[in-house]
């Protein structure tokens, strides 16, 4: 039985490419894992793996072939046993072809008899995971799609005139059929892009499937307010298209308690003999984190589609817990401030975040954000990203640990954040150089003046 | 003493009632259905039914008046108005019977009597099957009953519902309809066809106020070619009622008028929904502009009560009844795909001569929505096999969204629409768009290949005109 091997796809969008280069030829054998072949789009290139064990047989597309649909069948493998000469092209599309567009060519390489189709399927999944690795730049496949897409011909023609894509579309009619309402709603509310490769993203459970797991009586239901629905689109949508990866990092901040209490203690005091700054541990922190991105500008960054945003400033948004939810107020330009301005501004900004009262323009934009559970006793955890931002620093409660230092074991208090990053606009070293360089920073507080 | 819980009573057994029932017994609930008077309600028994059983007599009649156009010989036509009258009865009758089979074979339990809500999921019969009863989930399918208006209110002799003008006691020399919609025209049609003196008087500037003006238009002067006399624009003012006739002042504007006698009056202006005495106050179930309010899922504001069909608001049809009554139970069993009625779906018929038939918006209701159209036309006249029958009287209007092709609109008038319109009716649900129905390959020699050529009319293609 012959083979084939199908042109993959880079990206859940990606229609055509380009075959640049065969690294095997006609009479080779391959095994499973064998790179035999570069493809590129405009975007990345990327690495076809074979994914069977055979010779071979015919090599269908020549390299330098531009425009060759995803899914055509670019080589067909003779198994062990069969004879190369003898073996057919399975399917009779001519693979050179420019696609008609995106379901077309999907449609043609995966429309032959149901037993060579299903193993495409298997063969362009196969190799699109393995050389995953090798080729960062391959974010997704598209190899579940590889199905007709039901759609009525209205919904068909509204999204073409809308520019949506289909394949992110779910639909509502009879056997999940793509109808007019499904891409209204489309239009209205956007399309997101899936969350796991090629299969369709999972819906979470329906109301309704999750009523039915609860006993009438048994719950309050608590409606879910705008500040509540934002929270979960906001982070939904965080946690599906962002990439996070975590680094943590202890820091001793012995240092920085001793410079707390030696500042809040000499604080000029005002006509009514109150002190004029009390500057709490966050207060460094964010002075910290701040200086620390002003040192690795890079890590700075906003993720977009049109490129990566280096931000000229630090603005920083601290999370605020509220009634009913919580508030990123933005302490802007944080990096040029002094601590008792951030200080005095984070107390008004909160206040005010309590009360509801935050203009829009205070808590929207920055790069990056803060969010700090240590006073609730938490040792450390990793935060979710807020959209646009880049990164979001966790940061835990300082307590006394035994520290390994000199040799000898010594108690220190010790606080551990944790810096959770989208790959797409920071990587890990330069994560971790931030990261670095906010330990250096917090724990020399001096430093700061520097 | 047979049980008294259900998991789902239905109170009224007409075309909504009746199939939800069906339908809640097919997912396996446990059902029972109320009725007062006749399976099947006023449609099978004083509507839909009994009146084309009625036109068709009326149909093989002009047919074989018009014996001599076809080359044949029918001479000396006459009829037997009280044989026509028992034909018609005896459709319902065996229908209503089915009905019956229908339930039974689904194992719904008919509770006869007339039901009222008590609340908290109880409900009161009294009747045959008097007593107390429970269901989890109620559905109030009470339909609806002719309108009176003040001064028009039928006395059962000189004015006329459509119950007396189905089973006269004999037929009258001549007829006043006041109100034009479908039940007007029908009867219209039907008596005038018979050789009754008819006229109709309606208030609206056009007869079927609710369709196509233009296809309105051409239905009208199907009519009055018939021999109906239509005054629009017009008011019955007021009744002078005799021993055997009744004299009529219509008002036709800026003061002018005249009177009418006519041995017999039908009032068709319109129905009310059936919402009183039936427990609504005592269950909690909120009534809006004389019609129980419901959400897209059928729900009244009581927690386990519903509502479907005429008594659910208009349009006052039985398939929108029954799609409601099936909408209704399957939300009530937790079935996924269970989509609030599409409004803008919803056929209608008129079985006068000629028919007409139409779903969706009109031309003037879609540029109200603001959509660009695209608007086309075929009429009968060209079409070979309407010319064959002998019936090429009439029009296909199709309404398109300019810009989508989304078929917007379908309004018919002539031969067989009544029977043709579903095909546009799948069109819409399908979701097609001009270029599907351009290409779908309709049979020749047909009264459908109108449609067809309508479509093709919407883009300047159509071939035979």
């Amino acid at each position: 039985m012959a083979i084939p091997i199908l042109m993959p796809a880079l990206s859940p969008t990606m229609e055509h490419g380009r075959l640049a280069k065969w690294l095997v030829k006609e009479g080779d054998t391959v095994s499973p894992g064998d790179v035999i072949a570069e493809i590129e789009t405009d975007k990345a290139t990327m690495e076809v793996e074979a994914t069977d064990e055979g010779t071979v047989a015919r090599i269908v597309v020549p390299e330098g072939t531009d425009n060759v649909p995803v899914k055509a069948v670019i080589a067909v493998l003779a198994e062990e046993g069969e004879d190369p000469a003898s073996v057919e092209i399975p399917s009779a599309e001519a693979p050179a072809a420019p696609a008609g567009g995106g379901e077309d060519a999907r449609k043609g390489g995966a429309e032959p008899e149901p037993r060579s189709a299903a193993a495409e399927t298997a063969s362009t999944e196969g190799a699109v995971e393995r050389s995953a690795t090798s080729a960062p730049a391959a974010e997704t496949a598209d190899a579940g799609g590889a199905g007709r897409i039901f759609a009525s011909p209205l919904a068909r023609r509204m999204a073409k005139e809308a520019g949506i894509d289909l394949s992110l579309v779910k639909g509502t009619g009879p056997r999940g059929r793509i109808v007019k309402r499904d891409v209204e709603k489309a239009i209205e509310e956007g399309v997101k892009a899936p969350a796991v490769a090629g299969a369709a993203a999972p819906a979470g459970l329906g109301d309704d499937q999750v009523f039915a797991l609860y006993e009438e009586g048994s719950y309050d239901l608590v409606p879910l307010d705008s500040m509540r629905r934002t929270i979960a689109e906001r982070l939904s949508l965080s946690k599906r298209t962002i990439p996070h990866f975590y680094l943590t990092v202890d820091c001793v901040i012995d240092r920085l308690l001793e410079a707390r209490a030696r500042i809040n203690a000499t604080a000029p005091k005002d006509a009514d003999g109150k002190p004029e700054w009390k500057l709490s541990v966050n207060d460094f922190i964010i002075k910290a984190w701040a200086m620390a991105l002003k040192r690795v500008p890079a890590a700075n960054a906003t993720w977009s589609d049109a490129g990566i945003m280096l931000h000229h400033h630090v603005d920083v948004a601290v999370a605020v817990a509220i009634d009913g939810g919580l508030i990123t107020p933005v302490v802007r330009r944080a990096e040029e401030k002094t601590l008792s301005a951030i200080s005095r501004e984070m107390r008004d900004l909160a206040a005010r975040a309590r009360g509801r009262k935050l203009l829009p323009e205070e808590y929207q934009g920055g790069a990056t954000s803060i969010s700090n559970l240590g006073m609730y006793g938490v040792k450390e955890f990793a935060a979710v990203i807020n959209p646009p931002h880049a990164t979001i620093l966790a940061v835990g409660r300082g307590e006394p640990r035994p520290v390994v230092e000199n040799g000898g074991i010594e108690v220190r208090t010790v606080m551990t954040v944790t810096l959770s990053v989208d790959h797409r606009a920071v990587d890990g070293a330069l994560g971790a150089q931030a990261l670095s360089a906010f330990r250096e920073l917090i724990e020399e507080p001096a430093l700061m003046l520097a | 003493m047979t049980d008294k819980t259900f998991d789902v009573i239905v109170l009224g057994a007409g075309p909504g009632g009746y199939v939800a029932a069906i339908r809640a017994a097919q997912l396996g609930m446990k059902t029972a259905v109320v009725e007062e008077k006749h399976l099947g309600g006023i449609c099978l028994n004083w509507g839909c039914i009994p009146t084309k059983a009625l036109l068709r007599s009326a149909e093989v009649l002009e047919l074989m008046q018009h014996a001599k156009d076809y080359g044949l010989k029918a001479d000396a036509t006459s009829f037997d108005f009280q044989a026509i009258i028992k034909r018609s009865r005896a459709v319902s009758r065996r229908l209503n019977r089915g009905v019956g089979h229908l339930l039974k074979k689904n194992g719904v339990t008919v509770l006869e009597g007339r039901g009222r809500l008590l609340g908290g999921g109880r409900l009161a019969v009294t009747g045959r099957a008097e007593g107390e009863y429970a269901a989890k989930h109620i559905i109030v399918a009470t339909g609806a009953r002719p309108r009176d208006l003040p001064g028009l209110e039928r006395d059962g002799k000189l004015v006329w519902s459509y119950f007396e003008a189905l089973n006269p006691d004999r037929l009258p020399k001549s007829l006043l309809v006041v109100g034009s919609g479908a039940i007007g025209m029908e009867f219209a049609s039907f008596y005038n066809a018979l050789g009754v003196d008819v006229t109709v008087v309606e208030i609206m500037d056009r007869i079927l106020p609710a369709e196509d003006a233009e296809i309105a238009q051409i239905a009208r002067k199907g009519l009055e070619k018939a021999g109906i006399r239509i005054m629009t624009g017009a008011r019955v003012a007021g009744l002078d009622k005799g021993r055997e006739t009744v004299t009529a002042t219509v008002e036709t504007g800026k003061g002018n008028g005249e009177t009418l006698t006519v041995e017999r009056v039908l009032s068709a202006v319109g129905v009310v929904a059936n919402i009183e005495d039936i427990g609504l106050e005592e269950a909690g179930v909120e009534t809006e502009n004389g019609v129980i309010r419901v959400d897209g899922f059928l729900r009244t504001s009581a927690p386990g009560v519903y509502a479907i069909g005429d008594v659910a608001g208009p349009p006052m049809l039985a398939h929108k009844a029954e799609h409601e009554g099936v909408i209704c139970v399957e939300k009530i069993a937790g079935l996924d795909d269970v989509h609030p009625l599409d409004r803008d779906q919803i056929p209608g018929c008129t079985y006068c001569h000629p028919q007409v038939a139409s779903v969706g918006l009109t031309e003037e209701e879609a540029k109200e929505r603001g959509h660009e159209v695209r608007v086309g036309r075929f009429p009968f006249l060209a079409n070979g096999k309407a010319i064959a029958l002998g019936d090429d009287q009439g029009l296909v209007k199709t309404v398109f969204d300019a810009k989508t092709g989304q078929l917007l609109g379908a309004h018919m008038v002539g031969p067989e629409v009544t029977e043709m319109i579903q095909g546009f009716v799948i069109a819409m649900k399908l979701e097609t768009t001009e270029e599907e129905l351009m290409h779908a390959i309709f049979p020749h020699p047909t009264l459908s290949e109108t449609m067809h050529e309508s479509v093709l009319d919407a883009w300047g293609r159509a071939i035979h005109i």
